[in-house]
């Protein structure tokens, strides 16, 4: 049975080979990356044309600003989703990293480097949880960071008893800051893209995630520790999800319990539209931080063009589901071949 | 309820010229095959000798290239597994298709459960009609019991009676006995026997030869894709059949050239698999090949993935260069110089995603990186290196993997393990669904494997490959060796037999039994 099975599937491997020339193959692979680049692009013409307010620096700046918190996660998401995993957990690691960074300054007078770092250390250290229960207790990884999302929100109210907290004005540097012209958080964002860009091409852990979202077990057979790598990844994730709700603690001062609604859907979202397959095995940073762009560019066109968030939401959906049917059509034909 | 309206001598069942091709291999070079209403007909024939292939036309499942499907004389379209069905053509496969959630008694009538107004089942009629199927089986199935919770025996017993509910002339059994014990498959062939006397025309694929002589009236027997004899099974012998299934000479495919033996480098004793009751013991030596043949489920992928610490080991030790190692996972056998080419390309094979490139180094990432970073340099040039030398097609070393060619994706996987330059490769079922040519060279590279001084364990369903390439055959049969022949001793007969646990003569036992 598996033999004709494989020899049907032998059949479209070789038309390729005869039929198919190579630059299509090429060029198909280069519009997958550049597809969602091409529609940023043209987005951000139309919106130059239709606003006189578009294109000018402070507007971009802030486009960029408002982007960077779900552009920092999603590059952790980008990684989860990679290995064929998800993390649905991270818009309560958001809310708790900020709250706590900002009680242990406020309440037990640290240092705000130190709370801070407590904020990131802590989302890593959820992050290490949803890696542990996704390996060694085998649970799915959309059961078990649901499961976390949900304990690690109750928690963030719990010590807060719901109440934001209000830290020190000279908590705002991460979120309000400037590094010569630039925005701390587009400073941060591009370093975080940075190293995730890094970890993926050039390192083994990087590769090792790809491997093992495209076949676990061809990866596991190879040798590749797979639980380390995937906790590693979970790690990460958890990390930049803690480093996220320090930055939003410090852009509004506050430690607020339910802060980081959104950044849970929005950055699979960004993931997603920049090439990310929830199948696994794809995925860059580049297109999470184009998916991020993306995303702010229709809210930020929105405000601009007075469109009401109403129908900004909902021209965000059809932007996700256009994004995703079209990486299952395009992953269709590849299977066909 | 089927009812074979056919007189008993007339056929049923008429395939006529039917022909496949797939790329590299014609599957079926124009078989006749012919059924009649109530016999049971056994279609045997080695693996990849096209007997599934076939069957699947029947079903719907593939289609045909050309050729035409007679039904009681009159032809038929079987456009997809619904044509089949309606022309009551019913097959039960190896893998059950039963959904494991739900009732016996909801399985069998799947897609048209009886109801009392639309949408609302009425499980009371449902009850009363699946009894009526298990009636006429007398098979005392419990109706509503989970299907997950049934024996492998209980749930075939489920497919069948499935078959059955719906009206069924034509019944094709694939392999039905693999996973059942002696008392199950007399019960299997009594309830098989009782069909055939309400005139069902029964395909019963097998390569069990003393099961085919109980059971079945005749027998056709298929060999590369071609019909090669038609018996009553009254008039044949074990020893004909078994003929007729190998039957070919040794072509020149197999360019084996032996290598200077070396050292002992794999030895594994008494070791069994969890799960299993055989323990198993053999070695492999320097520049060795090292075959391993027996049919689909003898428990020979089973125990390597054990000794590659894929799968949990029971009891037993395993000795490397003469000393005892623990493999607790695969990168320890690795460490150990061990490399494994599954015999599931796709799904363990390669990562089709990831380039020729990322493929070729993923089981060496500790040598090509250092503090975890890539040196991709050198990655990238031994990837160049090993497809020069592999002659693997591809456009360049990015490509990805799952667009090349079968052949092309099996040399990578190999590609993989000589790039890893581990010291015993394990190959399980390495040409399985590539073409000739591609065959070709992956034999002259186990030869040039045991040339440089290593060990190569070949694993192959496929006898000619196993006699051809290899210089030490085992035979596995149920979980344990059955026999061992070297090189040039044994006879694809003998191995046959002693696969299938058939001896006609004294001289198939030849080799020694463990």
């Amino acid at each position: 049975m598996t033999d004709t099975q494989t020899a049907h599937a032998t059949a479209g491997q070789a038309a390729i080979e005869q039929g198919e020339p190579y630059r299509r193959l090429w060029l198909r692979r280069v519009l997958q990356q550049l597809g969602p680049f091409l529609f940023v692009l043209a987005l951000g013409a139309a919106l130059t044309i239709a606003s006189p307010y578009f294109l000018t620096g402070t507007n971009i700046s802030a486009v960029f600003v408002q982007m960077s918190v779900i552009a920092i996660i999603a590059v952790g998401q980008v990684m989860v989703i990679i290995t064929a995993g998800i993390d649905l957990s991270v818009s309560t690691v958001v809310a708790l990293s900020g709250v706590l960074s900002t009680m242990v300054v406020v309440n037990d007078h640290w240092s705000i480097p130190l709370g801070m770092t407590v904020g990131v250390l802590v989302g890593g250290g959820v992050g290490a949880i949803n890696g542990l229960l996704v390996t060694k207790v085998h649970l799915p990884p959309f059961i078990a960071t649901l499961g976390t999302l949900s304990a690690v929100g109750g928690i963030a109210l719990l010590i807060t008893n719901g109440q934001p907290i209000a830290a020190p004005t000279s908590f705002d540097t991460l979120g309000d800051g400037h590094v010569g012209p630039i925005p701390v958080p587009i400073v941060v964002m591009a370093v975080v893209a940075a190293v995730g860009w890094f970890i993926l091409a050039r390192t083994t852990l990087g590769r090792s995630a790809y491997a093992i979202g495209s076949s676990y077990e061809t990866a596991r057979l190879s040798g590749i520790r797979v639980n380390r790598v995937l906790i590693a990844v979970y790690l990460i994730q958890g990390l930049l999800a803690g480093l996220g709700g320090v930055i939003v603690a410090s852009r509004v001062v506050t430690g607020d319990p339910s802060a980081g609604a959104n950044y849970n859907l929005d950055a699979i979202a960004a993931a997603v539209i920049g090439g990310a397959s929830l199948f696994g095995g794809e995925g860059t940073v580049i297109g999470g931080l184009i998916g991020a762009l993306l995303m702010e560019l229709i809210s930020n066109g929105g405000d601009l063009l007075n469109i009401s968030n109403f129908w900004q939401d909902f021209i965000l959906g059809v932007v996700i589901i256009a994004a995703v049917a079209y990486d299952q059509v395009r992953r269709r034909a590849l299977e066909k071949r | 309820m089927s009812v074979a309206t056919a007189s008993p001598t007339r056929p049923a069942v008429e395939m006529l010229g039917i022909q496949r091709h797939f790329p590299g291999v014609q599957a079926l070079k124009g078989v006749d095959f012919r059924v009649r209403a109530g016999e049971i007909h056994a279609l045997l024939g080695e693996n990849g000798a096209g007997k599934s292939t076939l069957m699947k036309i029947l079903a719907g499942a593939e289609r045909k290239d050309e050729g035409r499907i007679l039904l009681d004389g009159e032809e038929v379209r079987i456009g997809g597994p619904t044509d089949a069905l309606e022309h009551g053509i019913a097959t039960v496969y190896q893998e059950t298709s039963l959904a494991p959630h739900l009732s016996v008694a909801e399985n069998l009538f799947i897609g048209r459960l009886p109801t009392t107004a639309p949408g609302v089942v009425d499980w009371r009629e449902l009850r009363r009609q699946a009894a009526q199927v298990l009636e006429r089986l007398q098979v005392p199935l419990p109706l509503r019991a989970r299907v997950s919770e049934l024996t492998i025996a209980q749930q075939q017993m489920t497919e069948i009676a499935k078959a059955l509910s719906h009206r069924v002339r034509v019944l094709v059994l694939d392999e039905p006995t693999s996973a059942l014990t002696e008392t199950e498959i007399a019960e299997l062939f009594r309830v098989l026997r009782d069909l055939r006397a309400q005139g069902v025309a029964i395909i019963y694929i097998s390569h069990t030869i003393e099961e085919i002589l109980e059971l079945c009236d005749r027998v056709t027997v298929l060999r590369d894709g071609e019909l090669v004899g038609e018996r009553e099974v009254s008039t044949t012998t074990a020893d004909e059949l078994v003929r007729l299934m190998v039957g070919r000479p040794l072509v020149e495919m197999f360019p084996k050239e032996p290598a200077p033996m070396g050292e002992e480098l794999l030895r594994v004793e008494k070791l069994r698999v969890r799960g299993r009751q055989t323990e198993v013991s053999f070695s492999v030596r320097a520049g060795e090949v090292l075959g391993f043949a027996g049919l689909l489920g003898a428990g020979r992928t089973a125990l390597m993935r054990a000794i590659i610490g894929a799968i949990p080991v029971e009891s037993g030790t395993i000795y490397r260069d003469g000393k005892p190692v623990r493999i607790r996972n695969p990168q320890g056998a690795i460490a150990h110089s061990i490399g494994y080419l599954s015999d599931d390309r796709r799904r363990s094979g390669f990562a089709g995603l990831l380039s020729v490139a990322d493929n070729l180094s993923l089981a060496s990432l500790p040598q090509f990186s250092r503090v975890g970073l890539l040196r991709r340099g050198d990655e990238r040039r031994s990837a160049e290196a090993m497809v020069r030398t592999l002659r693997i097609v591809t456009p360049s070393i990015d490509q990805r993997v799952a667009l090349l060619s079968g052949g092309n994706q099996q040399k990578t996987v190999l590609g993989k393990w000589i790039t890893a330059g581990v010291q015993i490769l394990i190959l399980d079922e390495p040409t399985r669904g590539i073409d000739v040519g591609a065959k070709v060279e992956i034999y002259r590279l186990i030869n040039r494997l045991a040339k440089q001084g290593k060990a190569v364990i070949l694993l192959s369903s496929y006898l000619p490959e196993v006699l051809g390439m290899s210089d030490r055959i085992l035979v596995m049969r149920r979980g344990a060796i059955v026999a061992e022949f070297k090189r040039g001793e044994a006879t694809q007969e003998d191995v046959m037999f002693a696969a299938t646990g058939q001896h006609p003569n004294a001289q198939a036992q030849g080799g020694t039994s463990r």
